[in-house]
């Protein structure tokens, strides 16, 4: 049973990782129907960022608990994060807008191996250590072991969560995106800044992909050049799951999909008699995938909402 | 929502599945567009030698201190004017290429070597890469010395080509699994691997070697050369309750694993094979790194006849310290150009069978190969992991 909890505590941490970063993927399908592949490099750099800021702190002989020196890491990699995510639809999406839809995608792959090998070039090809200025507690919950960082990654997760939802269906900006959402022509005719409107989309989707990106880091102690192709595929997969587009199909697509995971690699082995084992994990994201677009096209929670944002 | 848009994200999906299959090959294109040429191409008396590892990728570290092995024992060679083959003196070229540790680059890489009429090849790192490569050097009859595949299949094979300067996973695993049972006393041993040729091949003969010793494997689980989350396979093993977790496969992932095992809480102890073996596994790990056993083929760095001097001529030249196979990839390529001094040639048909018959002092100890092309009495030496460094626990002959 303890293991079973545990199983359960590790996919959801994951799980709400996803959700954040899938948050990223369908708020810019919602408004341009553009599946931005780049978004998973933001992730990548957000963590780097972040690494590079703590060590640099450390290397002044700045004297802060590890709680801060993270949370000024963090507000570093934001602001980067948004300044790329913005950079990137100005000068990669926005020239494109009127193309045809094969364009952009193609492009936004482009993007994202442009990054790839930028991060490459910048931070090297070794994998970073996250600095180890976490002390690592950990508590036992019905007999399954939980750090407080995870504690804090799966709080806030859910916090920032719930601050894009409030944005979206609460404020002037989130009516905006939603009108864009639905059609970019009439929005513009009611006075909407459609540019404003997707800049501040991709920023928005951006600095919650740097939170992300220091999340994983934090979390598996290391981060590298390369570590937001995975992380991206399976936040996409997230979304497509949930219903690319739907904001709170992102969340239950993500949730969903690191429980899938973690109890699936936990006990496939088991089940199959050792046939199939854990390092079929991966397989099951794309299993998933395969399996809900032959039955559900449209995503898990695609067709029950109108509106997309 | 149309049908049509929906057909296109699965497009889209497609698209990208296929784009991650082909996207390390976009990435070679940056990093292995300088391959370390280290002598001027000009004149009838230069040769080629090949050079293979994973040059990006999450092992590049290791790579790159193959790499520069390599590079040390031919720019060496070549600022004393070139060898003494045949009369007349030979320089070397190294080509050096990116197998991104992918079996079908690297025997892309191998054709591309007999291709360029590359005389002999020191490579590649991995046995994932190594054994499907070999083939390919073996039907060109083109001599191949890897410094560090270790898997028991390579030269099982029966390739006249193939050798290497580093004991096998038999010996290794052997060693391994009866030091966990006898010496640690663990009872109940857990075994991860990574399944690649050299982790599943390791951890293969060290499940054997436990049992043989009497212990029992209570679990036995899987991994990947790329993963970064092991918290699901921990999970099972910490309810398997082992005393001994041991981990077939390099140090990228031993390392996270290691960390994420102490975050579980889990307090068996850590064993490993050579791939962990590194300065970058504790870099990783950082404090979680304390414990760590990890086996190493050959004398201790330190303690190998020219261990210490050759430490300190790479550090001199490079400005980084040899992270694993740099000293095996030296001798590699010393062997390599000895065969061809006494065979009077450069010609791989005519060496060839001297480099079968060498016996060498290299740094790493003493090279004589068996028939099948493994080194003779390797030892192999077993390290762990105290206050952020690694000392030598065992040396087992």
């Amino acid at each position: 049973m303890d293991i079973f909890i545990q199983q359960l505590i590790n996919g959801l941490i994951v799980g709400s990782i996803y959700a954040l970063i899938a948050l990223g993927y369908t708020m810019v399908y919602g408004i341009m129907q553009l599946i931005n592949f780049a978004h998973g490099e933001i992730v990548m750099i957000g963590a780097m960022v972040t690494i590079t800021c703590i060590n640099l702190l450390l290397g002044l002989g700045v004297q802060l608990p590890g709680p801060l020196l993270l949370l000024a890491g963090l507000l570093m990699a934001i602001p980067v994060s948004m300044l790329l995510g913005f950079t990137i639809e100005r000068v990669a999406y926005r020239p494109l807008r009127r193309a045809p839809r094969l364009a952009p995608l193609i492009t936004a792959i482009g993007v994202s191996i442009v990054l790839q090998q930028l991060a490459m070039l910048i931070w090297g090809r070794n994998y970073r250590p996250f600095p180890a200025i976490l002390p690592t507690v950990v508590h036992d919950f019905y007999g399954a072991a939980i750090t407080d960082l995870q504690i804090a990654i799966f709080i806030l997760a859910f916090l920032l969560m719930g601050g894009l939802f409030f944005l979206i269906e609460r404020t002037k900006l989130g009516r905006a995106m939603r009108a864009t959402s639905q059609n970019p022509d009439v929005a513009g005719l009611m006075g909407v800044n459609i540019n404003t409107v997707i800049s501040m989309t991709f920023v928005i989707g951006s600095a919650l992909g740097a939170v992300a990106g220091v999340m994983v880091a934090a979390n598996y102690d290391q981060a590298h050049a390369y570590m937001g192709f995975m992380i991206g595929l399976k936040a996409f997969t997230a979304a497509v799951l949930g219903g690319i587009g739907n904001l709170a199909g992102a969340v239950v697509g993500g949730i969903l999909l690191g429980l899938i995971e973690s109890l699936g690699s936990g006990y496939l082995g088991d089940l199959t008699g050792g046939f199939l084992g854990s390092h079929y994990k991966d397989i099951f994201a794309f299993v998933v995938l395969i399996a809900v677009l032959i039955f559900r096209p449209s995503g898990l929670m695609g067709e029950r909402v109108a509106e997309r944002a | 929502m149309s049908i049509a848009r929906y057909s296109l994200i699965a497009a889209a999906v497609l698209a990208l599945t296929a784009c991650g299959k082909q996207q390390p090959a976009a990435e070679q294109g940056a990093a292995s567009a300088a391959p370390a040429a280290s002598a001027e191409s000009s004149g009838g008396d230069t040769v080629k030698i090949g050079h293979a590892a994973p040059l990006t990728g999450n092992i590049a570290h290791l790579g790159k201190d193959n790499e520069y092995g390599v590079k040390l024992a031919i720019d060496e060679i070549n600022a004393a004017g070139g060898a003494d083959i045949g009369g007349k003196k030979v320089k070397f070229e190294l080509v050096s290429e990116d197998d991104q540790a992918d079996p079908k680059t690297a025997t892309t890489l191998a054709q591309r070597f007999v291709d360029q009429k590359v005389v002999g090849v020191i490579g590649h790192l991995n046995s994932g890469t190594t054994i499907p490569a070999s083939k390919i050097y073996s039907d060109a009859g083109i001599p191949q010395v890897s410094p560090s595949a270790t898997a028991v299949a390579y030269t099982a094979q029966g390739f006249k080509t193939a050798f290497r300067v580093m004991a096998n996973d038999a010996q290794q695993g052997k060693v391994l699994g009866e030091y966990a049972v006898k010496k640690i006393g663990a009872k109940k041993v857990a075994i991860i691997d990574d399944r690649t040729a050299y982790g599943q091949g390791l951890a293969d003969e060290f499940e054997k070697s436990v049992k043989a010793s009497g212990g029992e494997v209570v679990k036995r689980e899987f991994t990947t050369n790329q993963e970064t989350d092991f918290n699901a396979i921990l999970t099972n093993i910490k309810g398997a309750k082992p005393d001994l977790v041991f981990y077939g496969g390099m140090d990228a992932q031993a390392a996270p694993l290691k960390k994420q095992a102490a975050k579980l809480g889990i307090t068996a102890k850590f064993l490993s094979g050579d791939g962990s073996m590194t300065p970058e596994f504790i870099k990783l790990a950082g404090a979680d790194a304390e414990g760590q056993i990890s086996s190493m083929p050959g004398q201790p760095k330190e303690q190998m006849p020219g261990g210490k001097e050759f430490l300190t001529k790479f550090k001199d030249t490079y400005g980084v310290e040899v992270q694993l196979y740099a000293a095996y990839c030296y001798d590699a390529a010393k062997v390599m150009v000895e065969a061809m001094k006494k065979a009077g040639s450069t010609e791989p048909a005519k060496y060839l069978p001297e480099l079968a018959k060498t016996d060498y002092q290299g740094v790493t100890g003493r090279i004589t190969f068996d028939e099948k092309g493994d080194l003779k009495n390797g030892a192999i030496t077993l390290y762990t992991v105290k206050n952020g460094k690694w000392d030598v626990l065992e040396v087992v002959n």
